[in-house]
């Protein structure tokens, strides 16, 4: 065990910051409002710490097990899972009834496949929860220090700690359960946690522990320790904790989330913490939090299904016929087929009871002609889908170096889904954008500061016409070269891109406002909650929550304002003094802070500095922030104003910076109040605590604003571009104002200024109007009928339009998308579906998903959703395909996702490359599933026909049963997992070909009834051709006849070469593997029939030696099989050489393109790609296009950016 | 894909071919020309080989003889009224055939004969056997044999089932221009049959179907003789090979010499077979065989008409291509592009 670095001094000097600062618990009682929650529902639980064997209701122990099934319910639990698929049903009743005499088989050869398939799917289940128990179980037997009945601390693994338990953790060390901290190494009680594993957020956060306890910070005073926790139940809200500590002497504490420990949350910057159990094992609020996310299946897959249903119904028809013909035949003609005895039939055969004997027939032939179903169709496509989620996981072109990240496919279920994507539905930041953050301007005191340039604002200089066309036709990648190497030479500050010679260098001192600049930098140096780290050359870089505030500390560092060290209770900010004209090191008390919300949208610290003056310093949303500015406070307001919608403009992120100076009574009297709320237990704490922050949050001056950048992801424009070549509409909804929104949709090439802009939003006088009457009626009707307006003259304005190539997008703001989304959906869809890009601003997480729903609803197209944060979530799951973005912001995004990705612009290669091959592949797989079981289960049919439809089969029992599993399954896997139809290449350089996924080309009604027929026509080639050949005449040299068996073998074997070969012409690539498959699977049969025919004739009875003896020595056999297989190919070859040859689709041209200019060189293709002349709409292509022909100036339509913000849907508004 | 493959480069991650789907493959591409060959090459097979056939199947020498009706006395016209004399069993059912050899036919001839409308494929019929008691006699489970399973209560029959009880009992005398032929009932069933599917087993209770129903219902095939071993008992192994159409032929046995052509064959045939109440036909079939077996047309006939198609779509291929050609991988065929231009 660490001993305590710091001396007794250090201790003695502690001082009891608890009475000034704003988090801290005061040693008032608790009221009793707050404490009347506790007992009542909800609120149940009492910890008696220190005492564990004495906690009155049994809480669970810290096992935790994530695994889905024990070793007892494995079996039935797995078993279960299985059956929910129907064919798995049909199987199963197929299995019970061949142990009857209804069977036309043997039990075994109906049930072993079965087995098999059903074995092969819960062994996969199996082996993935097993591994999940391995974890468990590792992490179950950490250990842990534990303080023990007799008064020391002893390791003891996890799995044993119970609730009341005190623990002692060290640093960089887990937590193992939810722990209350009571104390720990830093003086002030306070330890900072690294929450990685629960939100994916990398910076570090600051706990506190309650004054009453942060004393206990040695092994001897926590031993006597006691104390009662009365708190909540177990929930899943991370950031709520509601409860009260009672320790010895009767006082009761409040406790909140500022005090409590989560499980999976790590140790940091801190040498130990002691804490006692909260909640355990699965009370955590980890294990609470741990929900699947809702299971999505493909389209594809549900047309699978209905295909399935297809042939169920066909194989009950011709079930059906032949029932009812051998109830035909056993009364009318079995009577005279003395050689059946019929006099003394069972009631399967009996003539005299010809509808039972139809009947019972009828549940025979169910199970002869079940070959219709593949039985391995669906593990089939599981390990197809595994390997494919293999491929996209492994593949290195879609790996994030820089953070480690490769891409993953976290369910295998919706590979094919990504071929199909019509509409991506993506958030912006953290997924258009890097969510990082560069400082690059400021407004101090009405002044404008920062020259640097933004990439928006090249993008918007661009669209305003200037400087355009010679820097723009170069091309793409040269230019992007140039722009990072400037980045890079520029600026190696990460999240500082701020030059201005005015305020660098300590210059700032010589301008006229400078007592304003340094106030406004300080500010910017205390008004956090970041972190300072300082490593070993002295420098400090900041962990903060947000990278927004992140880039201001780094700001004031750069520009002399040196943030350097947190207590729990001050900050200090090492800058330069104006009157010694030196750097001193200042100390500022923290008294409160206010924190950021997003309701607030607001954050404040009270300060108080070392001459004893008390300030409020805020900084917040523009709006907020002007709202509670004082008299005095607006002598900046105007310039301010103008400069914040200048920097919207430019795509910058921005915040009003104000402050305000508290008279010590006035704080004192505040402070009071503002405690009474905090102290305050009980769900509308909150509630109060704003309330609270409103008294002092007034009168405040301004003092002027930052900008921010948010900086696009590397490669974003290129990769829109790309997606729009595919035909792939993207939507962006953003929580961002109407204005930036715009703008990155100008950076992001999906608007352009020959556009024409449709916005829509309440943001108008009218409006304005009603809401400042505050009757919430007259609001409501006023922005409904304000929507319904807007939205008629778009319409209007698109119906107007005559030019064909005319482009339209459509900005919906938030509030006005409220009204939209109800009543009137039906024309906002109607106007979104005819606009190249729709953006739609200032929407909350959970209009991004009823608008995720409204486009699935009325497009019925695939959709996809993208984005990286928890508000996203809801999207991501609504949305056919959720995709997150692993980035900074947090897991929950990737948690709720089915594909992660590190970068937005990997969706290029995930959805043209990936995603298009797999749904290639998926269809093919699926449609040659049926082709080949139809193909099959029909000559059984036939052969009916021919044997009085008494159910007899043509092949031996296993011939049948190991077709499905292992004759012909290997060179369909192998298809599906690597058939290519085009290289990824070529995908990329064309990407429309994309379009056959959306137009579902390959998997489309034609394609799969072609295929069905394909089967029939070859099975009615392959067993009339066969029975004709082998008819009744001497089959070899030797005399001897073909009976039952040399066709059954016969049969089969051409079955087994067409269905096989069948592959041969399907597929496009051909690897040692599918190579190795196909023949393989055909060699696999002849052996099959060779060890087969050696097993004694008691089990292999009509296969007995057939192959050795009957077959192979016979050249009829062999030509029966080159004839048959051949002409049962020959519709489909003759099919695809003359559709390919003289009605290619897109694909084959493209084959056809990539084999002959293989060996041509780049140049040849650019030309070839610069030809191309399909119409995209958005994306750098289309502004490039559209530049080139915009000399000519377009039809007069009012540009809103011409016009100030607010009246930007001027043309729109009556 | 520069800057892709760039990144491959940089990538540090070892990683195979494989997992970037980046094997060496064979991508084919049907171009015209290998359209046209594939065509071409499967006629150029198919024809030669289907002459081969046409000509072995047409070298065969057949001699197809049907004596259902014939070999009935004419006073019987309805198969009723034959089927009740068949099951007479004081009617002498011999019968004499005469019948001319046209062309030569060289030894061994083979001597089939052939049934009609007789379904040895219905699944009643098939599964009605008991392989493990033909291996060896005894089988305590012979429940598939039913209803021959059992005589008179609990006397197991071997061979049980209905196949072995309704085996085929016609017999062929043959005579060529006066001299007895010979006819080799040795070696007419599959070895493996003879050496592991039938054992050393003595037929017992073989139920006596001749004369079982007065009656006149149900009268089946042959008796066994009980001195006969099953593995010896050819004609039995050669009708326990079940058919798999209703008109079949099996192997009665070979005559071992030529039958020159001209000569007059006269033909005492035992006819007590009863097909008469299904009505079948029967009929008697000496024929030799080729390299492909016996007398069958389909083969060749299908192997040239399918090379012939296939030379034809070579051609008609070839004047499509011809009259309409589409320069391989031409972009302006795209179909984004095909949209411009219609624009």
């Amino acid at each position: 065990m660490p001993e305590p670095r710091r001396t007794v001094e250090s201790r003695r000097r502690r001082m009891k910051w608890s009475h000034v600062y704003s988090f801290s618990c005061l040693r008032h009682p608790a009221d009793r409002e707050s404490s009347s929650h506790m007992g009542s529902e909800g609120f149940s639980r009492v910890v008696i710490i220190n005492k564990p064997n004495e906690q009155r209701p049994k809480y669970p122990s810290n096992w935790v097990s994530t695994t889905k099934y024990n070793l007892i319910t494995f079996f039935p639990k797995a078993l279960f899972e299985q059956f929910r698929r129907v064919a798995n049903i049909y199987f199963l009743f197929a299995a019970a009834i061949s142990l009857t005499p209804l069977s036309p088989f043997s039990a075994a050869s109906l049930i072993a496949p079965l087995v098999f398939v059903i074995g092969v799917s819960m062994a996969k289940e199996g082996v993935e929860d097993w591994n999940r128990f391995l974890q468990d179980k590792e992490v179950n037997n950490r250990r842990v220090l534990v303080l023990e009945e007799d008064g020391g601390f002893s390791y003891t693994e996890w799995k044993k700690l119970r609730v009341g338990d005190i623990v002692k953790i060290e640093k960089n060390s887990f937590f193992p359960a939810d722990l209350l901290l009571l104390s720990s190494s830093f003086e002030d009680g306070i330890c900072y946690v690294e929450t990685m594993n629960l939100d994916g957020e990398t910076n570090l956060k600051l706990k506190r522990a309650l004054e009453c306890s942060m004393d206990l910070d040695e092994d001897d005073k926590v031993r006597l320790f006691q104390g009662v926790i009365r708190c909540e139940d177990p929930n899943p809200q991370l950031y709520s904790f509601i409860g009260n500590l009672e320790v010895s002497d009767g006082d009761i504490n409040a406790l909140s989330p500022q005090q409590i420990l989560l499980r999976d949350s790590k140790l940091r910057n801190t040498d130990y913490i002691y804490g006692a159990v909260i909640f355990t094992g699965h009370d955590t609020k980890v294990m609470q939090n741990a929900t699947q996310p809702p299971s999505k299946r493909s389209n594809i897959e549900k047309r699978m299904d209905l295909i399935i249903y297809f042939l169920f119904s066909v194989l009950f028809l011709i079930s059906a016929i032949g029932s009812i013909a051998f109830g035909i035949i056993t009364s009318r003609r079995t009577p005279r087929w003395w050689y059946l005895r019929p006099d003394d039939a069972n009631a399967y055969y009996d003539p005299s009871a010809p509808a039972i004997a139809g009947l019972l027939h009828l549940i025979t032939a169910l199970l002869l002609y079940g070959y219709l179903i593949p039985i391995s169709l669906y593990v089939s496509i599981e390990i197809v889908k595994v390997a494919q989620a293999m491929f996209i996981n492994q593949d290195n072109h879609m790996y994030y170096e820089e953070t480690d990240t490769p891409a993953h496919a976290r369910t295998s279920n919706l590979n094919e889904e990504l071929g199909q994507v019509d509409t991506i539905l993506s958030d912006k930041t953290g997924t258009l954008t890097c969510n990082q953050m560069e400082f690059v301007k400021c407004s101090i005191a009405g002044i404008p500061y920062g020259k640097g340039v933004t990439e928006v604002e090249v993008a918007a200089a661009q669209r305003q016409g200037h400087d355009t066309t010679s820097h723009e036709v170069t091309n793409n990648s040269a230019n992007k070269e140039i722009m990072e190497t400037v980045v890079l030479g520029k600026n190696p500050i990460k999240g500082f891109n701020f030059q201005d010679d005015r305020l660098e260098n300590g210059k700032w001192v010589n301008e006229n406002n400078f007592v304003d600049v340094q106030l406004f930098f300080r500010i910017l140096a205390i008004c956090h909650t970041a972190i300072p780290e300082e490593d070993e050359s002295g420098n400090f870089s900041y962990e903060a929550e947000s990278p927004d505030e992140a880039a201001f500390v780094v700001a004031a560092r750069e520009l002399g304002f040196v943030f350097n060290k947190r207590s729990q209770s001050s900050v200090w900010v090492k800058d330069l003094d104006l009157t010694p004209r030196e750097c001193t090191n200042k100390e500022y008390k923290i008294l409160q802070l206010l924190e950021f919300s997003s309701a607030r949208k607001r954050m404040s610290v009270v300060i108080k500095n070392e001459e004893g003056n008390i300030f409020l310093f805020c900084k917040g949303a523009d709006s907020v922030i002007f709202e509670r500015l004082g008299k005095e406070g607006r002598r900046y307001e105007e310039a301010t104003k103008r400069h914040l919608a200048h920097y919207a403009d430019a795509g910058l992120r921005t915040l009003a910076i104000a402050y305000r100076r508290l008279d010590e009574s006035e704080y004192v009297a505040w402070d009071a109040e503002f405690t009474r709320a905090k102290l305050h237990v009980g769900a509308d704490r909150d509630a109060k605590l704003d309330e609270a922050s409103e008294l002092i949050e007034k009168d405040l001056i301004l003092l002027g604003a930052t900008a921010v950048e948010d900086k696009l992801q590397n490669g974003v424009p290129e990769c829109i571009d790309k997606l729009a070549h595919a035909g792939i509409k993207i939507w962006v909804l953003t929580g961002d104002k109407l204005e930036t929104a715009i703008n990155i949709g100008f950076a992001c090439s999906l608007l352009r200024q020959d556009m024409i802009q449709l916005i829509i939003s309440l943001d108008n006088d009218e409006v304005k109007k009603a809401e400042a009457s505050g009757n919430k009626d007259l609001i409501q009707k006023v922005s409904l009928e304000n929507t319904k307006q807007q939205l008629t003259v778009c319409k209007k304005v698109l119906e107007d339009e005559e030019d064909n190539d005319a482009a339209f997008a459509l900005v919906i703001d938030g509030k006005a998308l409220n009204y939209a989304l109800g009543e009137l959906e039906d024309e906002l869809m109607g106007i979104a579906m005819k606009c190249a890009s729709v953006i739609c601003c200032r929407v909350s997480p959970k209009q991004k998903a009823v608008v995720t729903k409204l486009v699935k609803k009325k497009t019925g197209a695939i959709t996809l959703g993208i984005g990286d944060g928890a508000n996203d979530v809801g999207m991501i799951q609504e949305a056919h395909v959720g995709v997150g973005i692993s980035g900074v912001e947090g897991m929950q995004a990737t948690m709720a996702s089915d594909f992660s990705i590190a970068q937005f612009r990997y969706l290029e290669r995930l959805l043209l490359v990936h995603g298009s091959w797999c749904y290639k592949r998926i269809a093919r797989m699926i449609c040659y599933f049926f082709y080949k079981n139809i193909h099959f289960g029909f000559t059984l049919f036939y052969f009916e026909a021919h044997a009085a439809f008494s159910g007899q089969a043509a092949y031996n029992d296993w011939y049948m049963s190991l077709f499905n599993v292992f004759f012909t399954s290997l060179p369909v896997i192998a298809l599906g997992v690597l058939d290519q139809d085009i290289s990824f290449r070529m995908k990329l350089q064309f990407p429309h070909l994309y379009q056959q996924g959306i137009k579902n080309l390959h998997f489309g009604w034609s394609q799969i009834l072609g295929w069905m027929a394909n089967g029939v026509a070859s099975s009615l080639v392959v067993f009339f051709f066969t029975i004709s050949i082998l008819k009744r005449q001497a089959f070899r040299n030797g005399g001897q006849v073909a009976g039952l068996e040399v066709l059954g073998a016969t049969l089969y074997s051409c079955v087994i070469w067409t269905v096989n070969c069948q592959l041969v012409l399907v597929t496009k690539y051909f690897t040692w593997i599918q190579h190795a498959c196909i023949w393989g699977s055909i060699l696999l049969w002849y052996l099959f029939l060779i060890i087969y025919g050696y097993i004694p004739p008691t089990i292999s009875t009509t296969a007995y030696r057939v192959f050795i003896e009957a077959c192979a020595p016979s050249p009829s056999y062999w030509l029966t099989i080159l004839l048959a297989s051949g002409a049962a190919l020959l519709p489909s070859f003759a099919y695809i050489s003359f559709q390919s040859t003289f009605f290619p689709i897109d694909d084959q041209i493209i084959q056809e393109f990539s084999h002959l200019q293989k060996d041509k060189d780049q140049p040849w293709l650019e030309k070839v790609m610069q030809n191309k002349t399909f119409r995209v709409t958005i994306g750098i292509t289309a502004r490039l296009r559209h530049l080139g022909r915009s000399k000519k100036p377009r039809r007069a339509q009012p540009n809103p950016y011409a016009a100030p913000a607010h009246k930007s849907n001027v043309n729109l508004s009556p | 894909m520069e800057l892709l493959l760039e990144r491959t480069q940089r990538g540090q991650k070892v990683s195979s071919a494989f997992t970037q789907q980046e094997l060496p493959a064979c991508k084919p591409l049907l171009t015209p020309k290998w359209v046209i060959t594939i065509f071409m090459l499967i006629g150029v097979v198919f024809i030669p080989i289907g002459v081969a056939a046409l000509f072995a199947s047409r070298n065969v020498v057949e001699i197809i003889d049907e004596y259902q009706t014939v070999c009935v006395p004419g006073r019987y016209t309805t198969n009723g009224e034959r089927e009740q004399f068949i099951q007479d069993v004081n009617q002498d059912k011999h019968c004499n055939r005469t019948l001319t050899v046209s062309k030569l036919m060289k030894g061994p001839v083979y001597v089939y004969y052939q049934l009609d409308n007789f379904y040895q494929n219905h699944r009643r019929y098939v599964k009605s056997r008991s392989d493990k008691q033909l291996l060896d006699g005894n089988a305590t489970d012979t429940s598939a044999c039913k209803p021959e399973q059992y005589l008179s209560g609990d006397l197991a029959i071997v061979p049980c089932g209905l196949i072995a009880w309704s085996l085929f009992n016609d017999t062929y005398n043959i005579s060529a221009d006066g001299q007895q032929v010979t006819i080799n009932k040795k070696g007419i069933s599959w070895k493996s049959d003879r050496e592991h599917k039938f054992g050393n087993v003595r037929p017992q209770y073989f139920p006596n179907n001749l004369p079982r129903d007065l009656n006149g219902s149900l009268i089946g095939g042959a008796s066994l003789d009980p001195n006969t071993t099953l593995n010896e008992d050819e004609d039995l192994i050669v009708w326990m090979r079940t058919a798999a159409l209703p008109t079949f032929r099996k192997l009665y046995g070979k005559i071992e010499q030529d039958l020159a052509a001209g000569s007059t064959l006269s033909i005492t045939i035992n006819n007590v077979y009863n097909t008469y109440s299904f009505g079948g036909k029967k009929k008697l079939v000496l024929s030799t065989t080729s390299w492909l077996g016996g007398k069958n047309d389909f083969l060749g006939v299908a192997y040239i008409t399918v090379g012939s198609l296939c030379v034809f779509l070579a051609l008609l291929f070839f004047l499509v291509h011809w009259r309409y050609p589409r320069r391989l991988g031409d972009t302006k065929y795209l179909s984004w592009n095909q949209h411009a231009s219609a624009n």
